[in-house]
């Protein structure tokens, strides 16, 4: 029966595994006062294979990485940032991080899916035959996935600072990381951002000073400055000039700015466009 | 006469009062004597000591309440006690009653500060001198093997153990929360009070990078450091050498604060990445209050500290009946395996002495 499915019904599908850590995660804070580690872990990984599968279906029938509209990019996104958080979460050992994983993925997953129109249009072969062009847009997106990890440990900065301040420790405040910690990730965080969309622009740049037709200005302006503003945090971060809930702030407003950044690069390309199809076979048109 | 079967007796912290555990207290050496001459009772088959500052437990398998007659009366000999007084502060339980006492004892539920996981390896290490002495046998052994299990349970589904109950404590768990890893944290103690002296012990034992102390009376400061095996630190370089600590613990008698608003915003700026943490153990104040207006500064003062201490100890005594009957459902069916195995009933009490529930 699975072989059956579309390449939305395993997104669906991985979306409501994101979903089940994101309420397991709830369920287990109000009654037993703790998030749910392994299990949360446990079903964001089941998530993230999912929704492998799911953009792997797509990336098949459109003939190279799915990133050809809105629907594809918040996808895409998402999945850049459970792949981040599977290697963090372990290491950073943090319940905490999982539920809010879970929290952000199942959003980003379930709202880009309610929404038909951001998946109205499919581009085929939308990168051409040009791999590189296709490697500059997906590091782009995995930096923003990045920038999604960063947005939530400055989130948890944000609730740690606060709850230390406030001095009321209890509840879910008693299962964040520390300050100290919560920083130095954000910093790894936010350096592994910056140098990922570097290299997107590096790649980008090559293609586009042979061929200045091939991108438009705007999309150009939009990343150059998304990439400037999380390069000056770094610098600031670096010389202790953005510290504590000024550095938190900063890692949340830059996510939204790449988040916004989204509609107007993805309305900015052009591409051949064909409606939409029920795609059940990895074959290629 | 009676069957043999699974006992407790002793005395705990509730029964008796220090000067009286005091007497009753064995070391390790007088432990094992102890269990060398116990091994020539007749009918005591298993036996295992617990010996905390706070209970002396002798958990074992007897066939005859005659048995457990000759181990108190041993026992109170050893120690010099009189056996007519033991019988006043005695903790005598068997069956499913003695397995409910021993896994709460090992959950911490009757522990003095409620909840505390130290106990759960005091138990552990009773066991395991009493397998080394070759002491336990099949009763024992399922019996213990299911505490282990039973406590490590309830500790995960219930929030028995959260948070700290000590001032000292609160404050070590405090700075975890804004550092993280204690084995870089600096930690400075200005002043000689108890309870600076405790939170300084606290941080050390949990993994302080250094503690440097700072007292008024600077011999006093070398004669603490000497005993902490820390360093001394002259008390007028405490607000210029600042920036070098991660940790403020102030507990001086000093009339007015020693470390200024100011002070503390020129050390921040010389560490901007790093936060700083005064507990302000002092009456009056050591810290001046506006240091926690500044933003990476967290200022904690004794009332603050005592606050936490007590919101933890109410939830944990929120928890203490759903982690009860936990247990009581799982000595229930503990017990009712053991009695399936051959240890049907518990020794019936001896005349005049408090009655032993059976099973």
């Amino acid at each position: 029966m699975l072989a059956a499915f579309s390449d939305r019904q395993w997104l669906w599908l991985s979306a409501g595994f994101y979903f089940a850590g994101f309420v397991l995660g709830t369920w287990s804070l109000l009654r037993r006062g703790r998030p749910s580690g392994v299990l949360v872990y446990a079903l964001i990984a089941a998530g993230y294979g999912l929704q492998l599968a799911g953009l792997g279906l797509r990336g098949g029938a459109v003939g190279g990485c799915p990133l050809g509209n809105t629907f594809e990019l918040f996808q895409f996104t998402a999945w850049s940032a459970i792949s981040l958080y599977l290697v963090i979460g372990v290491a950073f050992r943090s319940s905490v991080l999982g539920y809010f994983t879970a929290s952000l993925a199942a959003t980003l997953t379930l709202v880009s899916l309610s929404i038909p129109a951001w998946d109205s249009g499919r581009r085929l072969r939308f990168f051409g035959h040009n791999p590189w062009i296709e490697l500059h847009a997906a590091l782009a997106l995995f930096s923003y996935g990045v920038f999604a990890l960063l947005a939530l440990t400055s989130l948890m900065l944000l609730l740690r600072h606060f709850s230390l301040k406030s001095k009321n420790l209890g509840g879910l405040f008693s299962f964040l990381p520390s300050m100290v910690d919560l920083d130095q990730i954000g910093l790894r965080l936010l350096s592994t951002g910056v140098v990922l969309l570097a290299a997107s622009l590096a790649v980008g740049a090559n293609y586009w000073l042979r061929d200045p037709a091939s991108a438009s200005i705007g999309k150009l302006l939009i990343t150059v400055a998304v990439w400037l503003a999380a390069s000056i945090a770094l610098i600031l971060r670096l010389r202790g000039r953005l510290l504590a809930k000024r550095f938190a702030w900063t890692g949340l407003l830059l996510f939204a700015a790449a988040l916004l950044s989204l509609w107007p690069i993805d309305s900015s390309r052009h591409a051949v466009t064909v409606p939409s199809t029920p795609i059940n076979s990895p074959t290629r048109p | 006469m009676s069957s043999p079967g699974f006992f407790l007796l002793g005395t705990t912290h509730q029964r008796a009062p220090l000067a009286v555990r005091e007497k009753l207290a064995l070391d390790a050496e007088a432990s094992a004597a102890l269990q060398a001459e116990l091994a020539s009772i007749a009918g005591l088959r298993e036996l295992t000591i617990l010996n905390t500052c706070n209970r002396i437990e002798f958990y074992g398998v007897a066939e005859t309440t005659d048995t457990l007659a000759r181990l108190e009366a041993v026992y109170c000999a050893r120690q010099c006690f009189s056996p007519e007084e033991f019988a006043s502060f005695r903790l005598s339980l068997a069956g499913q009653e003695a397995i409910q006492h021993l896994f709460e004892v090992a959950t911490g539920l009757d522990s003095q500060m409620l909840g505390e996981t130290e106990i759960f390896g005091q138990v552990k290490a009773a066991y395991a001198t009493a397998q080394t002495r070759q002491s336990t046998g099949p009763v024992l052994n399922r019996i213990f093997q299911k505490t282990f299990q039973a406590a490590k349970y309830v500790r995960t589904q219930t929030a028995i153990t959260v948070g700290q109950v000590s001032i000292a404590n609160v404050a070590v768990d405090l700075a975890h929360n804004i550092f993280g890893d204690l084995k870089a944290t600096r930690i400075l103690l200005l002043g000689a009070g108890d309870i600076g002296e405790k939170t300084a012990k606290a941080f050390q034992s949990r993994g302080a990078a250094s503690l440097t102390v700072s007292s008024r009376s600077f011999e006093h400061a070398m004669e603490l450091a000497t005993a902490f095996g820390a360093s001394a630190m002259p008390f007028d370089q405490r607000e210029v050498r600042l920036a070098e600590f991660d940790v403020v613990v102030g507990s001086t008698a000093a009339p007015e604060t020693v470390v200024s608003v100011e002070a503390v915003a020129t050390a921040l700026r010389k560490r901007p990445a790093r936060p700083l943490f005064f507990i302000d153990l002092a009456l009056p104040r050591d810290i001046e209050a506006s240091v926690a207006d500044l933003e990476n500064a967290f200022l904690y003062n004794l009332d603050d500290l005592a606050k936490i201490a007590e919101s933890h100890r109410v939830a944990r005594l929120a928890e203490v009946e759903r982690a009860r009957a936990m247990l009581t459902e799982k000595s229930a069916a503990l017990w009712q395996q053991v009695s399936a195995q051959g240890a049907p009933h518990a020794p019936t009490p001896a005349a005049g002495k408090p009655a032993v529930s059976p099973a």
